[in-house]
């Protein structure tokens, strides 16, 4: 009797954190990161009914059938319904599973773009960097034993390519806001995660793989990248950004950053 | 009642014994995290007592927290939700139900469970050793768990003894395996059918079933990447790798490898824990109807399919791994269709209470609660099967939120369920029914207040495994919300003295049982 109470309460207490605007995403900034809210919304209204549908009735068979010196009344079993219930969630939840699919494959299937521009992510124990293959549009040649953190080159970019001598590294993500961007997400040490709330994007950083990720911010401002795979002590620091940026002052930024460019 | 002793149920109270010094030791662990993340700077004497090295000056450092971490994962999986529903319970109550006069092979019981013992021993060694125990979580991913101290303190002997202590746990699991299957096929009372036995036994059947096969693949797993550790083997390690700045020298592992074999046994994991729990619901749900259980035939597929379709779906703990996003796809379509046996299991269960007169025992409490928790932690691996939806969410507290509902706190229900019934079995007393029911309340709300709010730190993204939130800006919104999810705990933990009272209390001075105190059908209370 309380109990069929208490539970309804709680899941009314639950169902109404739902409508709290506080705790919530973030502001999406890209079509995918809309498409993502989108089938959410979608997911949420389902598993919400299915909540409340279950619970209440969980609640009201307690409170219906509690002991007041009945009969018992029930059946032990009834095929017709093991089918019908059966059936009705296997459309259900392998309906939700195919309505899903659409924002994974925008995210992992579509292929490359030739106008995207591509940046190298680098993560280590516990900082990430990213190189930009500068004017040549071709990133040079890495070698392990020229890598030096200190120097400035943590990616070993090996002084004897020519292709390498205008690559750029950096310690935050710039891109252009409305271009596509293709990010090679490599690790040296340990797994590590890319995590972008607001592209609602999180790719696992493996090391021996490189690994790609395709967006295209549409708002410019700058975002926090939180490390989100157990990496080692300093996981919980291993912050960094993305800063998305006009056109225009993407190209001034690096303009500039060009010419400091020292070669190794 | 000797320590070595063969009787089935000797050993099965020495398992359960055990599952309840490790639950409240996971759950003292668990406060000094809770409070930690909301009191990241706070020093405290205590710490620096228990941990001098992992809290110097009584400042609890980041490594420490993600050992306690470790540790508290690893307990609640291994030594609490394996230990009490399937060899506890089964080991007590199997053969009494199926007519048997003990296991099959009662030296073989004993040996499980004093291996299950040195394994415990083993783990909880590595709080002790230099750099402590190790932070990699409970689910040791390589490279991090595979390279030694170098990737960081308790990445050295701490984790070495922890790979030890799960193999030990592998060869233990699979001994009380064999054991149970073993029982089922040869030790029934003649003229009993599969069909005719218990939905409990079905529980721990299909539970010793699927034990066999993932243990089966944690345990070469976990010797491989003790042979990249100590023998300098490259399973699991990739080449080129730069930790610390010192060049490894290994090349050709894949850590994408171990994540396959570990999940291989991980997700089935979740069913070990979760199975026995739901044979017990069953029967606990009948008997307090005054009904017989609906659907049974329906609820022994329904065990099966989970059984055999739980082993396709370790995948959905990949979708951001970065393996191939074609794989993806077709686990999620598993995922998705292994929740519908689930869902039928919810429905029966209702069906069951329908048309019933239902006495509300302490045991019942618990049942309906575990109804309540398992839709409530359910429904979100609706969201997190789907791999679209996964991207967000993996690896943020929306996942801490719903595994602790769905396999912690859900099974915790179930065993509690299970003490209050057979409890009169066990030791011809009954636990005190009032203050099991005052326990179930207050406990009911805390779990609900306590792990409720952590999916809204999901939805703000919020990464699990994080010692604090200081470096965050947008972590800055959730300080409150966690501030009144430590409170909630500190409250769950200290409801759950009136249980540990009642528990001892009722051993001794609990009110005398009858032969059959619920008017309960199967064999362990009617034979005699
Ligand atoms: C008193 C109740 C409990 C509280 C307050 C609690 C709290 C916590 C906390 C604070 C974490 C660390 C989260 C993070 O930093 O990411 C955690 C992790 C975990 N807990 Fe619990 N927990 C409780 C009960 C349980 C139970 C009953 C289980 C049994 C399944 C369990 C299983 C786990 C696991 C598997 C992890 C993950 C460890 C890892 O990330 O490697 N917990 N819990
Ligand atoms: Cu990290
Ligand atoms: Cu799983």
């Amino acid at each position: 009797m309380a109990i069929a109470i208490l539970i309804a309460a709680l899941a009314g207490a639950t169902l109404a954190l739902f409508f709290q605007p506080r705790w919530w995403f973030p502001e999406a900034i890209s079509a995918h990161a809309r498409a993502y809210d989108a089938h959410f919304l979608v997911t949420l209204c389902v598993i919400g009914c299915i909540f409340v549908f279950a619970q209440g009735l969980l609640a009201w068979v307690i409170f219906r059938y509690r002991d007041r010196g009945q009969a018992v009344t029930g059946s032990d079993g009834n095929n017709t319904l093991e089918i019908a219930w059966t059936s009705a969630t296997a459309v259900i939840f392998l309906g939700l599973a195919l309505a899903g699919q659409g924002i994974w494959a925008g995210v992992h299937l579509e292929g490359s773009d030739p106008r995207a521009l591509k940046v190298e992510v680098l993560a280590k124990q516990f900082a990430w960097s990213y190189r930009y293959a500068g004017a040549d549009g071709a990133f040079g040649r890495v070698d392990v034993k020229q890598i030096d953190d200190a120097g400035g080159n943590s990616f070993g970019i090996d002084a004897k390519d020519p292709k390498g001598k205008d690559d750029l590294t950096a310690a935050v993500l710039r891109v252009p806001v409305g271009r596509p961007v293709e990010l090679h997400l490599k690790s040296r040490d340990v797994i590590h995660n890319f995590f972008v709330r607001e592209l609602r994007l999180k790719q696992d950083v493996v090391p021996g793989m490189t690994i790609p990720l395709r967006f295209t911010a549409t708002k410019t401002g700058t975002y926090e990248v939180p490390c989100s795979e157990l990496c080692g002590l300093g996981h919980h620091q291993m912050r960094s950004s993305l800063v998305v940026m006009t056109e225009e002052d993407y190209a001034a930024w690096l303009a500039e950053a060009q010419q400091k460019v020292v070669l190794p | 009642m000797t320590l070595f002793s063969t009787d089935h149920k000797v050993i099965g109270k020495q398992y359960i014994g055990l599952a309840l010094f490790s639950v409240f030791l996971g759950m003292l662990l668990s406060l000094v995290m809770r409070f930690h993340l909301v009191h990241p700077d706070t020093k405290v004497r205590l710490f620096q007592m228990l941990w001098p090295e992992g809290a110097p000056g009584g400042q609890m450092t980041p490594e420490l927290y993600l050992s306690l971490m470790t540790m508290h994962g690893t307990i609640m999986v291994f030594f609490v939700l394996t230990t009490a529903p399937q060899s506890g319970f089964g080991n007590y109550f199997l053969p009494l139900q199926i007519g048997a006069h003990d296991m099959a092979f009662p030296v073989l019981n004993m040996l499980s469970f004093w291996t299950t013992a040195l394994s415990l021993g083993t783990l909880l060694l590595a709080f002790v050793v230099e750099g402590g125990a190790p932070l990699s979580g409970w689910t040791a991913y390589p490279p991090l768990s595979g390279l030694g101290k170098i990737t960081g303190p308790g990445q050295g002997l701490g984790q070495d003894l922890w790979i030890l202590s799960i193999a030990l746990f592998c060869v233990a699991s699979l001994m009380g395996a064999i054991n149970i299957i073993v029982t089922v096929i040869e030790l029934r009372a003649p003229g009993m059918g599969y069909f005719d036995m218990p939905l409990t036994c079905w529980g721990w059947f299909v539970t010793a079933l699927i034990s066999l096969f993932a243990f089966a693949v944690l345990l070469p797993g976990g010797v491989l990447l003790l042979l990249d550790r100590v023998a300098g083997t490259s399973f699991f390690i990739p080449g080129g790798l730069i930790v610390n700045d010192q060049v490894q020298g290994r090349s050709g592992g894949s850590p994408l490898l171990f994540q396959h074999l570990f999940w291989f046994f991980g997700h089935p994991e979740v069913y070990i824990a979760i199975l026995p729990g739901m044979g017990v619901i069953s029967t606990v749900l009948s008997v307090f109807s005054g009904k017989k259980v609906f659907g049974y035939k329906a609820m022994t597929v329904a065990m099966l399919a989970i059984g055999g379709l739980g082993f396709v779906v370790w995948g959905h703990h990949m979708f951001i791994s970065g393996m191939s996003p074609y794989s993806s796809i077709a686990f999620s379509v598993l995922t998705m269709a292994v929740g519908v046996p689930s869902a039928v299991k919810t429905f029966n269960w209702l069906a069951t209470l329908w048309g019933g007169r239902l006495r509300f025992t302490a045991a019942m409490h618990y049942a309906l609660g575990f109804v309540s928790l398992f839709i409530t932690g359910g429904i979100t691996g609706l969201v997190l099967g789907q791999p679209g939806l996964d991207i967000y969410f993996h690896d943020t507290y929306f996942v801490v939120a719903h595994f602790h509902l769905i396999m912690g706190v859900a099974a915790v229900f179930a065993i509690w369920a299970a003490l209050h019934y057979w409890f009169p079995k066990m030791y011809g007393r009954f636990l005190n029914e009032r203050l099991g029911k005052i326990h179930f309340f207050l406990t009911f709300v805390g779990v609900y207040a306590v792990f409720v709010p952590l999916h809204f730190a999901g939805f703000v993204g919020n990464p699990r495994r994080y010692p604090d939130f200081k470096e965050y800006e947008f972590l800055k919104s959730v300080t409150g919300l966690h501030m009144g999810v430590t409170h909630a705990a500190y409250f769950l933990a200290a409801v759950q003295l009136i249980f540990l009272f009642n528990y001892f209390w009722s051993k001794r001075r609990g009110a005398v049982a009858p032969g059959n105190p619920w008017g309960a059908t199967t064999r362990e209370w009617t034979d005699d």
